[in-house]
């Protein structure tokens, strides 16, 4: 007996520590690769958006130096303010917007559409696959004045020559919306089609009527498909630049429109890191104080 | 009263959705419709019916290569993110060790950051490396956003998996190694595969981080679609667009149709 | 992989075997001995350590101290795939992606048999399903499931065969089909097979040996007879059946029997019959064994008087009261109608009777209530 014991410790030692390095070993090259290009870039941003221009750098090939000049922050957000309080307030209205038909839709998808429930989940994401940005030219283009639909419309006396269907914020909002829609779709469809519709019906039993049934059993019950829709919707909407390129004008630009023509055509590139740090942190801070609010901790 | 209230609920929902998916579709129509425009340098106005766009789809110039380079960049990236994600997503699913809750933060951050501030993230580091944006930048870019999509939705199938199905090959004879063979991978391959989809969509589609990183010379279709939009853009696009729009959706029938055919006969 | 270990045979050993998480002792320094060839039940109540202790023997659960022996051979520290043992999971775990053909065929495959095959289609004979080989399993109904998950791990011929709750999730009527299925399956193969339930019932249809599991330990081991008829402690008594429990004290001996004083009535119990470690015992007698009687019948013998009827059930075959006694206990009684004679009613005043060889006696230092609260339905 006596011979074995050591023989058998080193055994489960050997053992343990297979254990342990396994799942570091499989974490290894994504998280090498997120900490190369994701966090790194993070931080490379960070120390960017400090910098000032050189004063003796030529007018194109500008060159900065380091000098820990965190007034940026403030004087980029002072100047670019319009534009941050756009992107929030179009993000916001479009994340409304989107739930609003989005809800509806994952819930009739989820209960109503019996063995058409596959096909009707390929056709939310369909559209999807045919260009985005060709879809949203294709917007601008429906509602200008030189289409049929205006021209009908006009035709019926609903509107006249003064009214603009595009280049305003209406149409960035809803083409927000509209290129969000499978985001906010897909985790309500998941989350609603999770609910036993069993628990619906005991509800009923319990002398609740369809609304009280909605409001007090099915809505808590799909809130983490409501949480992790709007947050797939809101936090690119915050961030683009393609919807009020296209289908707004010159009043309607969102702060993705300043960061990229800081980075891509002015090249003020402290400019355009301090603006996508103060935008990351503050949709960071927004989404933990609502993600907390909601309660559904469990998104990852 | 309760009947009126009960036909809404039945048909007012019908009716809704039935809305929401014109809303939907519109523009795709319209897209289609113009893919068959006899368009002159822009293709705005309706100029008159033709097959000439489906017939030389290549004929506008660049669009083809452009085409070619998003196809090839979604499939590398699709192929590397899914094995680094589905790599994470195991070890996250099945191993329990220190540093997890951070890991799974940091698994999430990418998807909580705007696509914008990672595409001028990485072109900032690109640029102080001395990198040459292009192909390569592209593909590390769609990589980076792409994984951890994949750990989210792998690690759900992974969750969802009965424990019990791996004792069971254990308990008959199967070692680690044929477990996770002949169990676990087979029973986890539709959540990957599921993944790997959604990734290749979400990069063949991608334009904001792509418009960042492809310097002047290498360009995507969404990016050309993008930059042409100002000159004029070719019926070509359309066609293009229309046609990614049928092929993706017959393979999701196609394959639901198979899918089902094997449920019944088996 | 035809290592020694994979052919060890015999009696399957179980020492000292404990498994803690934190504080609390799942199993707590349990010692037992399972031989060869028989049909062995670990009965109890959900918690009670059970599933735990057929874990550990699978080798799906580390012991925290403790061996277990099959024959002359440690297999306490052999991987699950390197144990002579298989298991009939609770819900089966059928793997859904291969067919049943390949699910029976996994345990073979994975140990290089050749004639695959052959031994597939005669398991597949035996549980009489083999128009069902090129089925997936969630095309099956529930107990063809269970039949195919036995013949899964039986096709191996394991030294030993474990079922973990294996009948618990379908209904009643095929539960006792498939009771009589697997006595007979076992029989006709002779394995050994160690099957973990909460079902008393089920237990003492099927098994040669019954061990009771209550917190971790057995509280006892025995033939189905036998622990029912001679309980030795109160949890037995209570979990296995019902019975009545009166707290006593030994005041004298007559002969071959104690003399018990039960507040204040004097009853016997036989020497032999009784676990008594000192004066002060519980009195049992089971509800069956009991003959209910108008007080105004005279009788002598095995007799408490002084009880009214508070409760009586009629259910067909036996009529079952509940007769309050003078010290406040209410004693159940189970009668058989066979007599002709319309039941009693409620609130008579009645006497009751039994054989006094029906009669045991506990030791009183115990709750005399253990075990009769858990439901022996529910789910572990």
């Amino acid at each position: 007996m006596a011979a074995i014991a050591p023989a058998k410790a080193i055994r489960s030692v050997t053992s343990l520590r297979k254990k342990v390095a396994t799942p570091y070993f499989l974490l290894l090259p994504g998280l090498l690769w997120l900490l190369l290009f994701f966090v790194s870039p993070i931080l490379t941003t960070l120390s960017m958006s400090t910098k000032t221009v050189k004063a003796d750098s030529g007018s194109f090939d500008q060159t900065y130096v380091q000098n820990y000049h965190w007034a940026n922050y403030w004087d980029f957000l002072v100047e670019s303010r319009p534009q941050f309080i756009r992107s929030f307030l179009y993000a916001g209205l479009a994340t409304i917007l989107a739930l609003a038909i989005a809800y509806p839709l994952a819930y009739a998808i989820a209960f109503k559409s019996g063995r058409w429930k596959n096909v009707l989940l390929v056709l939310v994401v369909a559209p999807y696959f045919c260009s985005f940005i060709l879809r949203t030219m294709a917007w601008k283009q429906i509602l200008s004045q030189d289409n049929f639909i205006f021209k009908a419309l006009q035709s019926l006396h609903l509107v006249d020559s003064s009214v603009q269907l595009t280049s305003n914020a209406v149409a960035v909002v809803v083409g927000l919306a509209y290129n969000f829609l499978p985001f906010m779709t897909l985790p309500l469809y998941s989350s609603l089609e999770r609910i036993d519709p069993r628990t619906l019906e005991a509800s009923g039993d319990l002398y609740a009527n369809g609304f009280t049934t909605f409001r007090k059993v099915t809505v808590p019950l799909s809130m983490p498909g409501v949480v992790a829709g709007t947050l797939l919707t809101f936090i690119p909407a915050a961030g683009d630049f393609v919807n009020t390129e296209i289908l707004g004008n010159s009043n309607t630009t969102m702060i993705g429109s300043v960061i990229q023509a800081q980075f891509n055509e002015t090249r003020n590139y402290p400019k355009a890191s301090a603006l996508s740090f103060i935008l990351m942190i503050t949709i960071l801070v927004m989404v933990l104080t609502y993600v907390r609010k909601a309660g559904t901790e469990d998104l990852v | 009263m309760s009947t009126i209230s009960r036909w809404l609920s039945r048909n007012l929902l019908r009716v809704y959705a039935a809305f929401a998916f014109t809303f939907l579709f519109i523009p795709v129509a319209y897209v289609f419709a113009f893919s068959f425009n006899d368009y002159h340098r822009s293709n705005i106005v309706w100029r008159g019916f033709t097959f000439n766009n489906w017939l030389h789809p290549c004929d506008a110039l660049e669009i083809c290569p452009a085409l070619g380079n998003s196809i090839r960049i979604g499939l590398l990236s699709t192929l590397v993110a899914t094995i680094l994600g589905t790599m994470i997503a195991f070890a996250l699913g099945r191993y329990a060790f220190r540093g997890k809750g951070a890991i799974n933060t940091l698994i999430f951050l990418p998807m909580a950051t705007p696509e914008l501030v990672m595409g001028a993230s990485l072109l900032t580091i690109f640029l102080a490396m001395g990198f040459n944006p292009g192909f390569w930048t592209v593909v590390i870019a769609h990589v980076m956003f792409c994984i951890s999509f994949i750990v989210v939705t792998v690690k759900a199938r992974i969750a969802s998996l009965d424990p019990r199905l791996e004792q069971a090959a254990m308990d008959l004879y199967a070692d680690e190694k044929e477990t996770f063979r002949r169990i676990t991978f087979p029973l986890v391959a539709p959540g990957i595969a599921g993944a790997a989809l959604l990734a290749f969509s979400l990069s063949f589609d991608d334009f904001i981080i792509t418009y960042f990183n492809n310097g002047a010379d290498f360009q995507t279709f969404p990016v050309f679609v993008y930059t042409h939009a100002g000159r004029g853009l070719p019926a070509q696009a359309n066609v293009i667009a229309s046609s990614m729009f049928f092929i993706a959706l017959f393979l999701v029938v196609a394959g639901q149709i198979v899918g089902n055919k094997r449920k019944v006969k088996a | 992989m035809t290592d020694a270990s994979t052919s060890a045979k015999g009696d399957l050993k179980l020492s000292h075997l404990t498994k803690s998480y934190g504080d609390f002792n799942a199993v707590d320094d349990l010692s037992l001995t399972i031989p060869e060839g028989s049909f062995f039940a670990l009965l109890g109540p959900s918690g009670c350590g059970k599933t735990t202790t057929l874990r550990m023997i699978a080798g799906l659960e580390e012991p925290t101290s403790g061996t277990l022996h099959i024959g002359t051979t440690d297999i306490t520290d052999m991987k699950p795939y390197r144990r002579p043992v298989n298991t009939v999971f609770q819900n089966y775990a059928l793997f859904p992606h291969l067919t049943i053909f390949e699910n029976i065929a996994f345990g073979l495959r994975r140990r290089g048999i050749s004639d695959v095959n052959e031994q597939v289609n005669k398991v597949l004979d035996l549980v009489e399903l083999p128009h069902l080989a090129q089925r997936k399993p969630t095309q099956l109904s529930g107990g063809q499931q269970q039949r195919i998950a036995v013949a899964r791990a039986i096709v191996n011929r394991p030294a030993l065969l474990l079922l973990d709750e294996p009948l618990g999730a379908l209904d009643l009527k095929l539960r006792r089909q498939m009771q009589i299925e697997l006595k007979w399956i076992q029989t006709e193969i002779g394995l050994t097979f160690v099957h973990v339930t909460h079902d008393q019932e089920e237990a003492m249809t099927m098994a040669d040996t019954i061990a009771v599991m209550n917190e971790g330990k057995i509280e006892q081991m025995g033939t189905p007879a036998d622990l029912y008829d001679n309980p030795k402690t109160a949890f037995v008594a209570n979990f296995l059946g019902q019975s009545n429990l009166i707290e006593g004290t030994i005041v004298g001996s007559d002969g071959d029997s104690h003399v018990v004083d039960c507040f204040g009535q004097k009853v016997q119990v036989q020497k032999n019959r009784s676990v008594a470690k000192d004066s002060s015992v519980l009195f049992g007698i089971r509800p069956e064994k009991i003959r209910i009687h108008p007080s105004t019948e005279t009788h002598s013998g095995c007799l408490l008087t002084g009880g009214h009827i508070s409760d009586v059930s009629y259910i067909g075959v036996s009529t079952q009261y509940q007769v309050e006694m003078p010290w406040g206990q209410e004693l159940m009684v189970f009668e058989q109608n066979d007599d002709g004679i319309p039941p009693l009613a409620k609130g008579d005043a009645v006497n009751l009777t039994w054989e006094s060889v029906f009669s045991f006696a506990l030791d009183g230092n115990q709750d005399a209530t253990a075990g009769s609260e858990v439901s022996p339905d529910e789910e572990e």
